[in-house]
């Protein structure tokens, strides 16, 4: 049974699905948990502890992370998998079809750049935070508990490049949210005429809440540094 | 009408090809693509000149044989045709028309804008069928079908197999043809019986052909001449799906 998950075009879309809606759960997860910091310091530091170096959240990160590789790599397999079947010789003449998103056809691009932001996330916040728990360290590189998120968030997001560079990468995740939340109910097969454009409202939706609940936590921050 | 032609010629399949300038005059706005085409190749001719290769055959969008990508469309500017239907009245005198073969890697170019597409063949020949004899024709009503199956049925069974889908997705999916096939039959009690056999049969023939993997872009329903649905694409994703599960 397992293999049809490697071997069938039809399995793959269905292991991108299914990863692609865990992720989008932690996304969503992950968003409401940092709205909490833009009103109370106390209540998001007490989060940070709560999801610290414990086992139950050191596997939950495991498990994250495999879900992560397995939709980077099954996307890369997908994409150079789709570039031999479209074959050597291209059209000279290209046109976007009607009713055709951008984002449906620039998902690989759009994820290089979510993955580029991820890393850059990582080395400012989970190097700082989980890492440094991992590590038996009670101090991080910023000389700061490495339960302190409210103090991380209000150092960093008092620079102005870094403000730049997460809004950016935030722009990138709604793109590819846009297409990914819908699209991984049609590669499920849970999908049909009356249904399309509920899924991509839905899509949207998801995409915006996501967008914005980050954004917030951003904008508010940087502003708080200017007062 | 004046018109600009800039042709792909490719002598045969291993060989370089090219786009070639060709220039039309006194072209009808009432004719149609492949007429303009036709007298293109009786200018060639008299001229001593190899005429372009085009597949073409019933003329009236019911073969699927046309296959021309024109200005960047699978079947040109016009939506829910075939090259065939499309009439010279939907280009303006003195335009620049580029005419390209599909191109896909399990459909390879022949000659010229002919190209290969006994792969579609050999997908139907994996299960697009229903392989129990199914007598003379039974009274109507004989086996009661919803009316909205029969509508989803027929919409997929307008299918010609024409090759646009694959030709005009970004990554050469074969989706939209094989779910075209598999919808049209799962959605009647004759071809419910081998709806799990038929979809897992076609998506492996599919795969081993060297079809790309469907991402849902809906390029394919764009430019499909009779505005077949990504929802039986969805349908086929179900089958097959339940289909391995029940494995």
């Amino acid at each position: 049974m397992n293999c049809f998950l490697v071997q069938s075009s039809v399995g793959r879309k269905l292991v991108m699905s299914i990863s692609g809606c865990c992720l989008v759960l932690f996304l969503l997860f992950h968003m409401s948990m940092n709205i909490t910091a833009v009103f109370s310091a106390e209540a998001y530091d007490a989060i940070c502890a709560f999801l610290g170096a414990n086992w139950y959240a050191l596997v939950a990160t495991v498990a994250l992370a495999a879900l992560v590789v397995v939709h980077i790599l099954y996307a890369i397999w997908l994409t150079l998998q789709n570039r031999t079947a479209r074959g050597s010789q291209r059209y000279k003449v290209t046109v976007q079809e009607a009713n055709v998103s951008w984002s449906s056809k620039n998902m690989l691009v759009l994820g290089f750049a979510v993955l580029a932001g991820l890393l850059v996330h990582f080395f400012n916040f989970w190097y700082n935070m989980q890492f440094t728990e991992i590590m038996g360290e009670h101090v991080n590189s910023l000389g700061t508990s490495p339960v302190s998120g409210a103090e991380l968030i209000a150092y960093h997001f008092s620079k102005l490049p870094y403000v730049i560079i997460y809004l950016v990468w935030f722009a990138a995740l709604w793109f590819h949210l846009t297409h990914g939340v819908w699209s991984m109910f049609q590669s499920v097969g849970w999908a049909n005429k009356t249904w399309y454009p509920r899924l991509k409202c839905i899509a949207n939706v998801v995409a915006t809440l996501v967008f914005a609940g980050f954004a917030l936590v951003v904008v508010v921050f940087y502003i708080r540094s200017l007062c | 009408m004046k018109l600009n032609l800039k042709i792909w010629r490719q002598k045969d399949a291993k060989s370089e090809g090219k786009l070639k300038d060709y220039t039309v005059d006194n072209i009808s706005p009432d004719s149609s693509f492949l007429e303009m085409l036709d007298i293109l190749n009786n200018d060639l001719i008299h001229k001593g000149e190899e005429p372009i290769v085009f597949d073409h055959d019933c003329r009236e969008g019911i073969c699927g044989m046309c296959s021309l990508h024109i200005n960047g469309h699978a079947h040109g500017p016009d939506s829910e045709i075939t090259t065939c239907q499309l009439h010279m009245r939907k280009f303006k005198d003195g335009d620049t028309i580029v005419i390209e073969p599909w191109r896909s890697a399990a459909f390879p170019v022949i000659k010229d804008l002919a190209v290969d597409r006994s792969a579609y063949d050999k997908i139907l020949q994996a299960g697009g069928f229903i392989s129990v004899n199914t007598g003379g024709v039974p009274d109507a009503n004989a086996i009661p079908i919803p009316k909205e199956d029969a509508d989803e049925s027929m919409d997929a069974a307008a299918c010609i197999g024409c090759g646009a889908c694959a030709a005009t997705c970004k990554n050469g999916s074969a989706m939209l043809f094989v779910a075209a096939r598999v919808s049209s039959l799962a959605k009647l009690p004759q071809g419910r019986v081998e709806g799990a056999r038929r979809a897992k049969a076609m998506v492996a023939k599919m795969d081993e052909l060297g079809f790309g993997n469907c991402t849902n872009t809906g390029a394919c329903e764009a430019e499909c001449p009779k505005g077949i649905s990504i929802s039986h694409i969805a349908r086929l994703n179900r089958e097959f799906l339940s289909a391995k599960l029940k494995d």
